[in-house]
């Protein structure tokens, strides 16, 4: 197993008020060259998951395994050797205010150490241009120009990139289409299939569209109040339909409603 | 305004120049607003005086003076990132913080130069009238430090700390440890600002404890006025502007202060207003030329 999640127990705000128990008792098993898409309803803990994952927090039990090593308490900077991250916003995953080839140079250089060597290097233009030329966006003309003065789409076309410069052991997509409009977006999940498959990459992405989560990658897990209460993997998914899913979805969520109103009687 | 004062308009400019260099380092590379500097220059001053009037020669006591705003600027980057303080306050803590050890340092509120070696000596030993030497000398120290910064500022490092700066979840995410940066980059800052400090020092014949006071309002108009009237665009262009900005800023101070308004003059008491209505007035040219210009 290449990646594994051992009883990962997350709260947020503990001990207050608001307490939200975020991830309970969490399992998962990554295998080397897996596609996962995460479907659930909002508060699923779909975003916790990956964020745990990335190291944005430490969790409140449980452990992480990359690969045999114990990576439970790495902070998020050291993981990132190992990962590549797509967010949500499309102004995260890249520096407005830098060059698109200087954007390309920091990711370039990804868990490695940074000295005081030239920033951006001449060799390493050859490959940002062939990496741009892939996108199809007319980026690869545009090194010198502030990524701020990019549109939303190319921003997040210019992140993915930039995630798999290095080709990561795992890649992280968190709804990564969810906030460009429909045709963007599927500039973006095209990019994402093709780099997915072509770099063979680890994958677990986070998606609220049923039927992309059906079509693409290799496995479906649902999430429902920080549980994995489904794990579909090869031929079953493949068979899986959107009613399928959506039934899961209403019978849970009658579950959620039978038992408010046991609490009520 | 006389030829003397516009000489030492841009005098000033250029030896607190420096410290502008290193208010653009925090300010406008880390976006963090770092108020250590009005410490850390004295702290220069102090450490550099009382290595001179101890025998050390003043060159290396330039040095010494940078390491202590080396060490200062440290300090602010620590109580931020590992503890976790706000970075206004974490910076006002260190600063209050350095008066009291640079009262320590001096071991009294000054330490006088006076008939002391200084880096001016070799130049004036030229026949060279003072107040020119110190122009040259410290054009060519401001020119010196602009070029590194520049060239610091397009190494791997030097584009962490951008990125630091513009986008710290981003750089995270690329494997940067952005505490370490802070730490080092404020360093560098304080570093920069003491140096400027301690040459104030020699330039003036003596270090206060109270040299320091306004320091990074200063600092951060000048940084300001060079932005608003040379532009933003590009780091070498920013770097170059704030060091103009810098005697830009020095320049308007002297005619505010040689202005005979119907037998109204500005004292030097007066600078803080001026300075703060200067930074108003930069900071909001941009959307009043919006507003009445398109």
């Amino acid at each position: 197993m290449m990646l594994s999640l051992k009883n990962i127990v997350k709260y947020f705000h503990r001990g207050s008020v608001n307490e939200v128990l975020a991830l309970q008792n969490v399992c998962l098993d990554v295998r080397r060259g897996d596609f996962i898409c995460i479907i659930g309803s909002n508060g699923a803990g779909k975003s916790t998951l990956l964020n745990g994952l990335a190291g944005c927090f430490f969790p409140d039990q449980g452990t992480i395994v990359l690969d045999e090593r114990d990576i439970t308490g790495w902070p998020e900077y050291k993981r990132a050797k190992f990962i590549g991250r797509v967010f949500q916003d499309p102004l995260l995953g890249t520096c407005a205010t830098m060059s698109i080839e200087q954007n390309l140079a920091l990711a370039l250089r990804r868990g490695r150490f940074r000295g005081l060597s030239a920033g951006v290097r001449r060799l390493d233009r050859d490959l940002f241009r062939e990496k741009l030329r892939m996108l199809d966006l007319g980026l690869e003309d545009r090194f010198q120009d502030a990524v701020g003065l990019l549109s939303g789409g190319q921003r997040q076309a210019l992140t993915m990139v930039m995630a798999t410069l290095v080709r990561p052991d795992i890649l992280l997509l968190d709804e990564h289409t969810a906030a460009l409009d429909p045709k963007t977006g599927r500039q973006i999940l095209d990019l994402t299939e093709r780099l997915v498959e072509g770099m063979e990459l680890t994958t677990l992405m986070v998606t609220h569209n049923m039927h992309q989560a059906l079509r693409m990658g290799n496995r479906l897990i649902m999430m429902h109040r920080g549980e994995i209460i489904l794990d579909i993997t090869g031929e079953e998914k493949s068979r899986l339909q959107v009613d399928d899913l959506l039934a899961r979805f209403y019978s849970l969520k009658q579950d959620a409603f039978a038992s408010d109103k046991m609490l009520l009687v | 305004m006389t030829w003397y004062a516009f000489l030492g308009a841009v005098e000033q400019g250029l030896v607190y120049g420096i410290m502008v260099l290193g208010v653009y380092l925090t300010f406008r590379v880390l976006s963090f607003p770092d108020l250590t500097v009005d410490g850390s220059l004295p702290l220069g001053a102090a450490v550099c005086a009382v290595a001179i009037t101890s025998g050390i020669d003043p060159f290396l006591s330039l040095f010494l003076a940078m390491f202590a705003g080396f060490f200062a600027g440290m300090v602010t980057g620590f109580l931020n990132t590992k503890l976790g303080i706000l970075h206004l306050l974490a910076s006002i803590l260190t600063m209050i913080a350095l008066y009291s050890i640079n009262i320590r340092v001096m071991n009294g509120p000054n330490v006088s130069l006076l008939g002391q070696d200084s880096i001016l000596d070799p130049l004036i030993g030229f026949g060279l009238p003072g107040y020119l030497s110190s122009i040259i000398l410290f054009s060519i120290i401001g020119a010196a430090i602009v070029v590194f910064l520049i060239w610091f500022l397009h190494t791997e490092f030097g584009q962490t700390m951008l990125a630091t700066g513009d986008n710290p979840r981003m750089i995270t995410s690329q494997g940067v440890n952005t505490h370490s940066v802070i730490i080092l980059g404020v360093g560098l800052s304080n570093a920069m600002v003491a140096f400027s400090g301690a040459l104030i020092a020699q330039n003036q014949g003596a270090a206060d404890v109270n040299m320091g006071v306004g320091t990074i309002v200063a600092g951060l108009a000048s940084v300001i006025v060079g932005e608003t009237i040379f532009g933003r665009g590009g780091i070498m262009r920013a770097v170059i502007a704030a060091l103009l900005g810098s005697i830009l800023y020095r320049l308007a101070i002297a005619m505010a202060l040689g202005m005979n308004l119907g037998g109204f003059t500005f004292t030097p008491s007066d600078l803080n207003l001026i300075t703060a209505v200067l930074v108003v007035l930069a900071l909001t040219a941009p959307k009043i030329k919006a507003r009445f210009f398109s």
